[in-house]
């Protein structure tokens, strides 16, 4: 139908010279064509590609950081382990030390008390024994002066000559008893 | 369309086809030869503009940093004219011109792509009207850019005046003035548009050929079914005439953009 039309003479259109109905409608429409894509997606496109590439760098940048940051952990617990080792075995001397300090201590303490207790139980065994023979020797010359007295049948009055006697007796007594 | 289909149907196609075969009647009002707003021309015009504009606003409505298929996609076209195409012709400079070189190629691309498309199977580039457009585009593009750049003055004495002995300037200023601001428009437009026009025409011929002398002679029957087979292989040719024309108008548009912001002629 359309060829019957144009059959009949010479060709109606010349190809070269555009139709400002088409150039109008073209331009209209690839305007907005610009306007929407040019507007609405391309930019934001951009913007993912470089939020993308954000992405990428700054995951780098942290990975890096925590790595950076775990290896400075990891060295200062590894110092403060040694830290704590050393100060661990200082402590466990200290205290052996002042455990052999106070088991010196101890031990000289005791045998101070038990010297001053042996010295103590001397003195007074000395003093009771000096008291005894004291007593004894006074006792023992009355005795002696009132055996002898009863013996002999009458006094020793000379006080002089009873006091040398008992004495001289007495010391011959002792050498015989510390012989 | 359908008329076109009866006429093939009837065997009465016209053969050679000619020129008028480009200039379908006009869908509203219906069959009228005198009335261009809205053809089957046209109509794809806006076809392509609305597929291409609910294509990327429905890919990269809700953008993620992992893409989707779909917005892989989308971001990959985009990717492709902004690296391979603007950043390599031009620099860095070149990715703020990205995104319009990417509306012209994506829509190039796709008003071409209507020659082999079935039901539509004609360009509108095709139409000298639309190429024209997008070398005007171009053309008012590059030399803004460049009279931005550098000046009015320093911009055209970059661009007429090459580095050239005195005694030859006089033959090589109107050369440049002709090459650079006269015939480049006239080339984008044209070369898209023939290519469309050749490709199309060349399809009618062996498309029509084979019902011409389907008609003509029962016993050309063989030849016919050669010649639609010719068809099918022109088809692949015109497909990769449509990818080409696309790049080659957006690569040449980057390319004049990329001399009007050179230093140097």
């Amino acid at each position: 139908m359309l060829f019957l039309a144009a059959e009949g003479g010479e060709s109606t259109h010349n190809p070269i010279i555009p139709l400002w109905q088409e150039i109008v409608v073209g331009s209209v429409a690839f305007a907005v064509l610009c306007f929407v894509l040019m507007k609405f997606v391309f930019p934001r496109m951009e913007q993912t590609f470089q939020a993308r590439v954000d992405a990428i760098e700054g995951g780098i940048k942290r990975a890096e950081a925590a790595q950076a940051e775990a290896n400075q952990l990891l060295e200062q617990y590894r110092a403060q382990l040694a830290e704590a080792r050393t100060d661990a075995a200082k402590i466990r001397d200290d205290a052996r030390a002042d455990a052999e300090g106070i088991r010196q201590d101890i031990l000289a303490k005791a045998r101070e008390e038990s010297d001053r207790v042996i010295q103590a139980g001397k003195d007074q065994l000395a003093a009771e024994r000096a008291t005894i023979v004291r007593e004894l020797r006074a006792e023992v010359g009355t005795i002696a002066v009132d055996l002898a007295s009863k013996i002999v049948g009458e006094s020793l009055a000379d006080e002089a000559r009873r006091k040398g006697t008992v004495d001289r007796f007495l010391s011959g007594l002792e050498s015989t008893g510390a012989r | 369309m359908f008329g076109q289909a009866n006429v093939l149907a009837a065997g009465q196609a016209a053969f050679p086809p000619t020129v008028d075969d480009f200039y379908l009647p006009s869908i509203l009002p219906w069959n009228d030869h005198d009335s261009i707003w809205f053809t089957k021309i046209t109509a794809m015009v806006w076809i392509a503009v609305g597929v291409l504009i609910i294509f990327f606003l429905a890919t990269y409505r809700n953008p993620q940093l992992v893409p989707t298929k779909k917005q892989w996609f989308a971001e990959s076209i985009y990717g492709f004219v902004r690296n391979n195409i603007a950043v390599d012709m031009i620099g860095h400079a070149g990715v703020r011109f990205a995104p319009y070189f990417t509306t012209l190629f994506c829509f190039v691309l796709l008003t071409n792509a209507f020659a082999i498309i079935p039901f539509f199977q004609i360009s509108p580039n095709s139409h000298i009207a639309f190429p024209a457009i997008l070398a005007i585009i171009s053309y008012v593009l590059f030399n803004y850019i460049g009279i931005k750049k550098h000046g009015f003055v320093k911009y055209f004495k970059n661009s007429l005046i090459p580095p050239a002995p005195w005694y030859i300037l006089p033959l090589l200023i109107p050369i440049e003035l002709f090459s650079t601001f006269i015939v480049r428009p006239f080339s984008l437009a044209v070369r898209l548009f023939a290519n469309m026009f050749a490709g199309h025409m060349l399809l009618l011929v062996f498309t029509l050929g084979g019902f011409a002398m389907l008609s003509a002679n029962a016993w050309l029957a063989p030849v016919s079914v050669l010649s639609w087979v010719m068809t099918i292989a022109l088809t692949f040719l015109e497909f990769l005439v449509i990818c080409l024309q696309a790049y080659v108008f957006t690569v040449l548009t980057a390319s004049y953009v990329q001399g009007a912001l050179a230093d140097e002629h």
